[in-house]
């Protein structure tokens, strides 16, 4: 018989609310944010670093859920998809994917979201192409990503 | 009718508004208060006996409840076989939630741990010792048919799941005098679905009622009910199936899978919830898988380009047991009916043999069949025309059947409407100019840059009559049946049995209800999902919601809409026919002028119902009721063009250009179609280009995650062009047919057709998808 997994306490803030919880050392980062946290706009689609669905925003920079161990984020600040939305900094990004109906299932939506708003924050005028480059470690299976690209291209202002 | 707007405009969806904000509700995202996790062992082998499962350290393991193995299930669950009574020749082995003393695939189950989480559960299934046997295995459909194979099935005593053959005229005389005859030899390769959402469900069995509610990332929460209620001997009044937001299922979600079953007969066991998701390489293992065809066809031709006949051999396997409730011949029987079918020809003969072999599950994935049809048609009438000097559009337009020939049955039984062929190739050719791309075509060969054009003509057999299923002897619903309920603030609830996995039919829906009725959109909300809440339907496969559930829903809106007026016209002492509802109120049909807000109506309705008289129809709930009569399916049809060059140095492939024109009838929504074309052709170009399962020699699958399974992704995919027709269908009143599978069924054609294009100076022809950059290097001769 094996040990019980060992557990570690941490602090962090996550969506600007100071969080202490002990985790077990294995847990990663999404499963402790979904299961732990109740933060379910997180998702998870390969828990292998591939599809990006586990978006989230670790001090600052985008960072795949599923590849951090929930310990790494001790002392960090997280931002998932329910904090970015409460501060409105995707409404633009938000407003075009519906307009344009960019998404179907939503599964891989909030990561693209996220990902996308990080795109804009280096490259205010991305190309068509370099959204497509940039969105490319994101799946999304139901879209054709056309209107993806679209959305993004609309709030950064380029012709579509 | 008149049809109104929004139906037919393009509006955005309600339910992405929740998804945008990241309050969607997947399966995974339920909690249940004691809740047990599960976790399989399964097989690592394509064939073997279980000995024993020795499960002593596991049981003792940290949060674990219970061990789970075959015995312990036996009289809580019941076992299954894969028939179809339309096809009584089809031999469906039994099969059981875990494998008993025979694993047969690798990945099939044989064990289960429930425990507090699922890391728990997984730390005690790998303490669970199974002591197998390895057994022959068979991995090639070939292979299995050959005298002296090993039985997948003894109890089969043959391989052979299933064999048949459509025949019209004589192909045999007609080759014999014809002017050509192409023959050709194609591989279609094994893929699948890919759901970003993987499977998974929570069973919540409670033996107090004696009642068991299901979350289910799932497309047909009635097939669900009922095969939970039967299998389980749970009266069915009791089983409620509700499928939340599902994320994405493209027919991998219609099925009955047997860790999904043993998931809920664990709850049953165990009268607590249970929660199983499979993860990414589980859902690579096991579920449904399509294509794997191994398709020989010959296309005989006039001097003058009309086709005479075709004739047509597929080879294909179920895996190793047929698919539950649907059984697994349709990806082959399509392909025999659907061959050629674009086209004038008399002479037809067309067969196809279905073996079992020890692999996992093959069976319907989004447009079942019609690809490798439209593939193998294609690539001939391609081929046809290089061999006769003929330009291949001028080659289709001249052999496509014409708007004179229908209505028709095709050679291969399928009754046609009018379709519109002739318009969809005009259409492309507006948007493409064909003698300037050949021109350019020529001046890049010469700077070694070999860009190439496909066009691909498919049918798409949509929305499903009710005798397939209904003289099959599967509980699947074809018929639709939409419930809507006027509320006193004016507002309509409406219930449908069609389901939404983004493909936005709750949107479509409540267009039409919109429209018929004559209310603002948002003043109507759509429910769905729900097996117990919701009419009996079908849920959503098959390109069928807007075709089905959108007529069910436009009978509904009208018998709302009289029974409105009714009460309006004894409020307002006018005969009803003199009243309309415009924008939410009840007017004068004449001026417009507004008589009555609809709350007025539904108020009197529902609390002063004495002052109609009871004679007048007046009810506030109802329904809309619609099932298909004397017809199988709901033809759609359309054209896709590729241009795109191959790099012959890397075998690479970059697109150039896309177009879709297509006709599905009356579109509701377009920019929900398009998008959902969109998304169809993307897939189609991952099972043209990238995606393959990989076996070994040992028949071990080599690509079971997501970093070595391709899919495409934003750059290398191109913009998808949507040109629409609408030929509306007359056998409904709404005229819509479906789309959903329009995009992945012609991608394959038209991107192996600009491949074969492309490369002609290097007279090769390519007709193995996925046109991986080793099969394009290999054919050039450069590896
Ligand atoms: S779940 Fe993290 S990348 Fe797929
Ligand atoms: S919308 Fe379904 S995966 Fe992107």
């Amino acid at each position: 018989m094996t040990e019980p997994s060992k557990t570690v306490q941490m602090a962090l803030r996550v969506n600007r609310e100071s969080v202490e919880a002990t985790v077990p050392v294995r847990r990663n980062l999404v499963d402790f944010l979904r299961d732990d946290l109740g933060l379910t706009g997180s998702h998870v689609g390969c828990e292998h670093g591939v599809c990006g669905a586990c978006t989230v925003v670790v001090d600052g920079a985008i960072m795949r859920g599923c590849l951090m161990l929930a310990v790494q984020a001790d002392g960090c600040e997280i931002e998932t998809i329910e904090g970015a939305d409460q501060s409105g900094r995707l409404a633009a990004l938000q407003a075009a994917f519906h307009r344009r109906n960019a998404l179907q299932c939503g599964f891989c939506t909030p990561a693209m979201l996220l990902t996308a708003a990080a795109l804009l924050e280096q490259n205010s005028k991305p190309s068509r192409d370099e959204i497509r480059d940039y969105l490319s470690g994101n799946f999304c299976r139901c879209t054709g990503y056309q209107e993806i690209v679209d959305a993004v291209a609309e709030v950064a202002g380029a012709d579509t | 009718m008149n049809f109104q707007a929004p139906i037919g405009s393009s509006l955005p969806r309600d339910r992405a508004k929740r998804l945008l904000a990241g309050r969607g509700q997947y399966v995974d995202d339920i909690q249940l208060p004691r809740m047990l996790h599960l976790a399989f062992v399964r097989s690592p082998y394509p064939h073997a006996r279980v000995k024993s499962i020795e499960t002593i350290d596991a049981v003792a393991m940290p949060g674990v409840a219970r061990v789970v193995k075959g015995a312990d299930l036996v009289g809580v669950v019941s076992s299954w076989r894969g028939t179809h009574n339309l096809f009584p020749g089809l031999k469906a082995p039994e099969q059981h939630v875990l494998a008993g003393d025979t694993a047969r695939w690798q990945g099939e189950a044989v064990a289960a741990v429930a425990a507090r989480s699922r890391a728990e559960a997984e730390d005690a299934a790998e303490q669970i010792v199974v002591d197998w046997e390895e057994l022959p295995f068979v991995g090639d459909a070939e292979v299995a048919l050959e005298n002296g194979a090993t039985f997948v099935h003894d109890s089969l005593g043959s391989n052979q799941a299933f064999a048949a053959e459509v025949k019209q005229g004589n192909t045999e005389l007609a080759f014999q005098d014809a002017h050509l005859v192409i023959e050709r030899r194609f591989r279609f390769n094994r893929h699948t679905g890919v759901s970003l959402e993987s499977r998974g469900l929570i069973a919540d069995y409670d033996p107090s009622a004696d009642r068991l509610t299901v979350y289910q990332s799932h497309q047909t929460p009635h097939q669900q009910q009922d095969l939970y209620a039967r299998l389980l001997d749970i009266p069915e009044q009791n089983v409620r199936v509700i499928c939340p937001d599902v994320g994405g299922a493209f027919g991998l979600k219609h099925h009955l899978y047997p860790d999904e079953l043993a998931a809920c007969a664990i709850s049953k066991l165990l009268e607590r919830p249970v929660k199983y998701i499979a993860d990414r390489f589980e859902s690579f293992l096991s579920d449904i898988h399509c294509r794997d065809h191994t398709v020989t066809a010959r296309m005989a031709f006039t001097q003058e380009g009309d086709i005479v006949g075709m004739q047509v051999d597929d080879l294909f396997h179920a895996g190793a047991y047929s698919q539950y409730p649907r059984s697994s011949i349709a990806e082959g029987n399509q392909i025999i009916r659907l061959c050629g079918i674009p086209y004038r020809h008399e002479h037809y003969r067309a067969a196809v043999r279905m073996a079992y072999l020890n692999k996992s599950l093959l069976g319907h994935i989004r447009s079942v069949g019609h690809p490798i049809a439209c593939a193998v048609t294609e690539q001939l009438v391609d081929l046809g025309a290089k061999q006769l000097s003929l330009d291949p559009v001028a080659m289709r337009r001249r052999a496509y059947l014409r708007d004179e020939d229908f209505p028709t049955t095709s050679p291969g039984g399928i009754a046609l409407e009018h379709l519109s062929f002739h318009g969809c190739l005009d259409r492309a050719l507006e948007r493409i100019d064909v003698d300037a791309f050949r021109r350019e075509q020529a001046q890049l060969r010469e700077q070694g840059i070999y860009r190439g054009i496909g066009f691909a003509t498919f049918v798409d057999l949509t929305s499903i009559g009710p005798e397939y299923y209904g003289e099959g002897g599967q509980h699947i619903s074809a018929q639709e049946t939409c419930l809507l309920r006027l509320e006193a603030s004016g507002g309509i609830r409406c219930y449908t049995g069609a389901t939404d996995q983004g493909q936005g039919i709750d949107s479509g829906i409540q267009q039409v209800v919109a429209g018929v009725i004559g209310v603002p959109v948002q003043d109507v909300k759509v429910n769905s999902g729900d097996s117990e809440l919701c009419p009996v339907g079908g849920g959503s496969w098959g390109s069928r919601g807007a075709a089905l559930a959108g007529e069910a829903a436009l009978r509904a809106g009208q018998e709302l809409r009289r029974n409105i007026l009714n009460i309006a016209g004894v409020l307002l002492q006018k005969v009803p026919e003199l009243l309309d509802i415009r924008d939410g109120a009840v007017v004068d049909a004449t001026s417009g002028a507004k008589q009555l807000a609809l709350a007025e109506v539904a108020q009197i309705g529902h609390f002063r119902p004495y002052m109609v008289p009871d004679n007048t129809p007046s009810d506030l709930t109802v329904t809309g009721r619609y099932a298909s009569r004397d017809r199988m399916f709901l033809p759609a049809n359309g054209l896709h063009v590729a241009i795109l060059d191959v790099d012959t140095d890397t075998g690479l492939i970059v697109f150039q250009r896309y177009l879709v024109v297509h006709d599905c009838g009356r579109l509701l929504n377009p920019l929900l179609v398009e998008e959902q074309i969109r998304g169809g052709v993307v897939q189609g170009i991952g099972g043209a280009l990238y995606e393959e399962f990989i076996y070994d020699d040992d028949g071990y699958l080599c690509n079971g995650t997501l970093a070595d399974y391709l899919v495409p992704m934003a750059a290398e995919m191109p913009d998808i062009e949507v040109e629409h027709l609408e030929t509306p269908t007359a056998t409904s009143e709404l005229g819509a047919k479906g789309a959903g599978e329009a995009g992945t069924t012609g991608a394959m054609g038209a991107v192996l057709n600009a491949v074969n294009d492309a490369l002609t100076p290097f007279d090769v022809t390519l007709s193995e998808v996925p046109l991986t950059p080793p099969r394009i290097l290999r054919a050039l001769g450069k590896i």
